[in-house]
């Protein structure tokens, strides 16, 4: 693919508008086939695309506050796509798609090493310890545009490339060049209730997710909006999901690198 | 052959140089791992045509448009209906879940008899025949009042042909489970004088004072509430939350206002006060629409003066004064009541308190403000003809009370079925009992009361799709279709503030043998003939549903939904039906209901120190439909561990008793205890136990049942003086190690 048609998918998430909920978790889950388990409460082994972190400002009662992260994967760019999963991992299960910036990860090439679990600074990699159960004929609501996983292999979040697979498609067989903004969106920005999520291509001027996030190409991609923020940023990873919060306190829990560094000076 | 030192290296360097280079390995751990996950049971979803289905949503009271993504026969995903006016391609936690419900194993398979304690399948015609012979036989022995319905719903066609049925069958008692609206609608009754429905205009007010509502944990219509949240956002509007736990809707607010449980009318008045005595009331509406407010002026003035406020309330004297004068000042102020999802009506004073501020500030029926929706209209069904029986019957007192001289206010009264029901054991007013969408076992505060009092009716027929704590409980399931296998309509979303119907239709056929509760009404009355058969002149619920529906059946076949959206709410001169064609702040009949006082939580302050209040989430459900797998899998690790369900408390509070952050305690109340982990917190008030609502089933399927507490089953209701609906907020506690 030539270059100036390269996307890059990404992802703008207000944490002023998410509210918590978990319905971009429960979209995902059940777009993905994700399975479920009778205890799901330790999150280490807890299979979930998605997941909503509470963010704590520490004060003591009555200022304490909160703030709800919803965290996908961010699908680091890295320098040149060398996100940290995809240059650990010895059987290219894992790849950076440089025509779509996607992070992509391919069950039946894994074979379970999880280093790319060690090397994700996120936590957004989970590992299928079991196999995935759907009790009573409850397979019958699984979607045939993802795999299932089996037991033993790593999965995470696509960006629901199957949704822009089938928007490709489409587009083709209508013989229209380009797949627009609104016709490829992930379940989790689709299912938000508080359309606090926006997405799509970060090289495309005319997108919403780029008048948002501002990303300043010369720097990584970093912001030039002075509320966004990316996780762990310091870490040059590079990642296309930017955050919005008029909180102070939040953004520099977003980099906990900061935080320290602010601390040390103090 | 000797090895040497030599010999040995030039092995090994070549050896792995030899592996390096060969793909010998790496094509047998690639075999090994292919061979491996080729497991013939993990699933391969199969492939079909993909077809998408409008419909709505059935699983809350918001009334959200769904649209259902199928792949052949199968329903493979629910999303958000696009440009649906209440939630506009969006959905909530449990609406996206909606097909675990439909596959999931808490289906009733069959019509189920309990036979020795113990559920066996029987026909429909058994079942049916078996129900209809009771209530014949109940009806000749003049006994036709003593057949009773709860629903969880009194609005649309399956709930208005269960009161139908009743109605003409010779029985007052259809009641509705309770619900914040309970004492909204009493409150819009006295001041209003409409019977009406309360709308909240959230998405053009900005500034919203919220008395512990919680309006992004639930409250009203979800979805509707957070795009209106979001709209704050983007163009400045306001959000107050005034609570004594850190929730998710007050952590979103620009104003956390912490408040002694209990005591939020107390505020509300008090903040009354000084937009009174600061002359900031909107003078056009006091002075020309509304009577009794010199009256009521003086109370408010004497009686709540912000020093007296601060001191029952525990918020600070200027944060009243700076509430009443923002919230006075704002363009389009409103106030809300209802705690949490609103699953409890409340105290009729302090939604009265509440309402009365939103009179102050003039936003009844104006944009932005508080609205009395109409009640639908479009089920007009032909009179019905009263037998002696029917007649005699509905003449009968209701066995909750309702609406009798002591309660006169109030409409339903589930809260007092249990001491109906158990008051005298010699006679059992109630023979029948008809369960539909509702969870009263679970739901019902002091679920063992309930359980106890329901034992002692001879039939109970539950409704329900799932066996869930009630159907446990009855004698007959008789299971209805889920909401993705029929039709239905939605009025009435909670909390929506325009006149609008959404359609629910069959997305795939019944999975089960299961049948249509308007069906199974129709059947029954089919079955007993004479007056009551002639009340139901339709052959299926379908052709009901169709009929009633009229001219609008086209566009909510083609739409999903239909909505007024041209409608205005009435201007002041018209919009009042009370006797003084005005809005009472105090009338006659709002003065004999006495003053505002606070409602004091069940249980000895001495032996219970503490204070247990119950808190909504949007992850957990605590209605008739429990939460499904999937939401169960949201749900935090700082709420649920394994399957001990964490309180929080606060910090001082935890070191005061001895319990550190993650221990097990014993959690007690006047009516139970139960086991629970701590989670200290700093979102919280000193003397407090937040537990939350929606977890602690029995029933239903094992990802859900077995795991925390049931709020329900520690608390009791408190009755209401001025209504007798429940006014609880809380119950006394104590926490000792375990």
């Amino acid at each position: 693919m030539k270059k100036e048609n390269a996307k890059r998918f990404g992802m703008v998430i207000d944490l002023d508008k998410c509210t918590g909920c978990g319905s971009c978790m429960v979209a995902c889950m059940a777009e993905n086939n994700v399975p479920f388990r009778e205890d799901e409460t330790d999150k280490l082994l807890s299979v979930a695309w998605m997941r909503v972190y509470k963010l704590t400002n520490g004060k003591a009662f009555p200022d304490a506050d909160e703030c709800f992260l919803p965290r996908p994967c961010q699908h680091c760019e890295g320098h040149h796509g060398h996100s940290p999963c995809v240059s650990v991992c010895p059987a290219t299960a894992t790849d950076y798609d440089a025509s779509t910036g996607i992070v992509s990860q391919i069950y039946t090439r894994c074979f379970g090493c999880r280093y790319c679990m060690a090397a994700c600074p996120y936590h957004v990699r989970l590992f299928n310890w079991w196999d995935p159960v759907w009790p009573d004929g409850m397979e019958k609501m699984l979607n045939p545009d993802v795999s299932v996983r089996m037991r033993g292999v790593v999965e995470k979040c696509s960006f629901c490339f199957h949704r822009y697979q089938l928007a490709r498609q489409q587009a083709d067989y209508e013989e229209r060049g380009e797949v627009a903004e609104n016709e490829y969106q992930t379940a989790c920005t689709q299912g938000c209730p508080a359309g606090a999520i926006v997405f799509g291509d970060l090289n495309n001027p005319d997108h919403e997710v780029t008048r948002l996030a501002q990303p300043d190409l010369s720097h990584e991609g970093k912001s030039r909006n002075p509320k966004a923020f990316r996780l762990l940023e310091r870490l040059g990873t590079n990642t296309k999901v930017y955050y919005l919060s008029s909180r102070e306190w939040v953004r520099r829990l977003g980099d906990n690198y900061q935080v320290k560094a602010a601390q040390h000076q103090a | 052959m000797k090895i040497d030192r030599r010999s040995f290296l030039s092995f090994a360097i070549g050896g792995a140089a030899g592996t390096a280079l060969t793909p010998l390995p790496w094509k047998l751990t690639d075999d090994m791992s292919i061979w491996s996950q080729m497991w013939p049971w993990t699933p391969v979803p199969a492939r079909g045509a993909v077809t998408v289905v409008k419909s709505a949503c059935t699983l809350c009271p918001g009334g959200c448009g769904i649209n259902v993504r199928k792949v052949d026969d199968r329903v493979v995903k629910i999303e958000g209906l696009p440009d649906h006016p209440v939630n506009d391609g969006s959905l909530c936690t449990l609406g996206l879940a909606g097909a675990q419900l439909l596959y999931g194993p808490r289906r009733v398979k069959t019509p189920l008899k309990k036979v020795n304690g113990r559920f066996v399948a029987i026909s429909w015609e058994d079942a049916l025949a078996e129900v209809s012979e009771k209530l014949s036989d109940l009806r000749a022995k003049g006994g036709a009042h003593t057949v009773a319905c709860i629903s969880s719903s009194d609005r649309g066609t399956v709930a208005e042909l269960l009161a139908r049925f009743l109605r003409v069958f010779g029985s007052p008692n259809f009641i509705r489970m309770p619900s914040s609206q309970d004492a909204y609608e009493v409150a819009l009754y006295l001041t209003q004088g409409v019977r009406a429905i309360p709308g909240f205009d959230v998405e053009h007010s900005d500034f919203v004072l919220s008395f512990g509502s919680g309006l992004l944990d639930g409250w009203g219509s979800p979805v509707y509430l957070f795009k209106a949240h979001s709209q704050w956002r983007d163009q400045g509007g306001k959000l107050i939350q005034v609570e004594p736990r850190l929730s998710r809707t007050a952590a979103k607010a620009d104003q956390w206002v912490p408040i002694n449980p209990g005591t939020e009318g107390a505020l509300a008045l008090g903040i009354a006060g000084v937009i009174i005595k600061e002359s900031l009331y909107d003078e056009k509406f006091v002075n020309s629409h509304s009577s009794g407010f010199q009256e009521w002026k003086r109370l408010v003035i004497d009686g709540f003066s912000p020093e007296i406020v601060s001191k029952v309330t525990g918020v600070k004297v200027t944060v009243i004064t700076e509430l009443a004068r923002s919230f006075a000042r704002a363009n389009r102020p409103l106030a809300t009541g209802g705690r949490g999802k609103g699953t409890s009506p409340g105290s009729l004073k302090e939604v009265l308190a509440v309402h009365f501020l939103n009179a102050l500030v003039g936003n009844l029926g104006q944009k932005g403000g508080s609205w009395a929706v109409p009640e639908p209209e479009y089920i007009d069904w032909p009179e019905l003809e009263m037998e002696q029986a029917a007649s005699t019957g509905n003449q009968q007192t209701r066995i909750d009370g309702a609406g009798s001289d002591i309660y006169t206010h109030a409409r339903y009264l589930a809260n007092r079925l249990p001491e109906a029901l158990l008051t005298d054991p010699g006679y059992q007013p109630v023979q029948v009992l008809f369960i539909s969408e509702a969870n009263p076992a679970y739901s019902l505060p002091d679920t063992t009361a309930f359980k106890d009092a329901v034992a002692k009716i001879p039939m109970k027929v539950s409704f329900s799709s799932y066996l869930d704590e009630t159907a446990e409980l009855a004698d007959l399931v008789l299971p209805n279709h889920t909401y993705l296998e029929r039709y239905e309509d939605v009025p009435a979303p909670s909390g929506y503030p325009l006149p609008i119907i959404s359609l629910v239709r069959p997305v795939v056929e019944p999975k089960f043998n299961s049948m249509h509760t308007g069906d199974a009404v129709i059947q029954l009355a089919k079955a007993l003939g004479g007056s009551i058969s002639k009340a139901f002149p339709w052959d299926s619920y379908e052709e009901c549903l169709e009929e009633t529906l009229g001219d609008k059946w086209e566009s909510l076949m083609e739409q999903g939904y239909w909505v007024d959206s041209e409608y205005e709410a009435p201007g002041w001169s018209e919009a009042f039906e009370t006797a003084s064609e005005k809005f009472e702040f105090t009338s006659r009949e709002i003065s004999a209901l006495g003053n505002y006082s606070l409602v004091k939580p069940e249980g000895d302050e001495a032996f219970f120190p503490l204070v247990l209040i119950p808190f909504d989430t949007m992850r957990l459900w605590s209605g008739y439909v429990g939460s499904p797998p999937f939401l169960i899998k949201s749900v935090e690790d700082t709420l649920l561990q394994k399957n001990e369900v964490l309180v929080e408390i606060h910090a001082a509070t935890a070191d005061s008793l001895g319990l550190g952050s993650g221990s097990t305690a014993v959690l007690t109340t006047p009516k139970g205890k139960a086991r629970v982990k701590i989670r200290t917190t700093e979102g919280i008030m000193p003397g407090l136990i937040a537990l939350p609502r929606g977890l602690g089933h029995t029933a239903n399927d094992r990802f859900l049942a077995g795991k925390g507490v049931n709020y329900n089953r520690l608390a009791g209701p408190v009755e209401d003086g001025a209504t007798g609906h429940d006014a609880a907020w809380g119950i006394r506690a104590r926490l000792a190690k375990a």
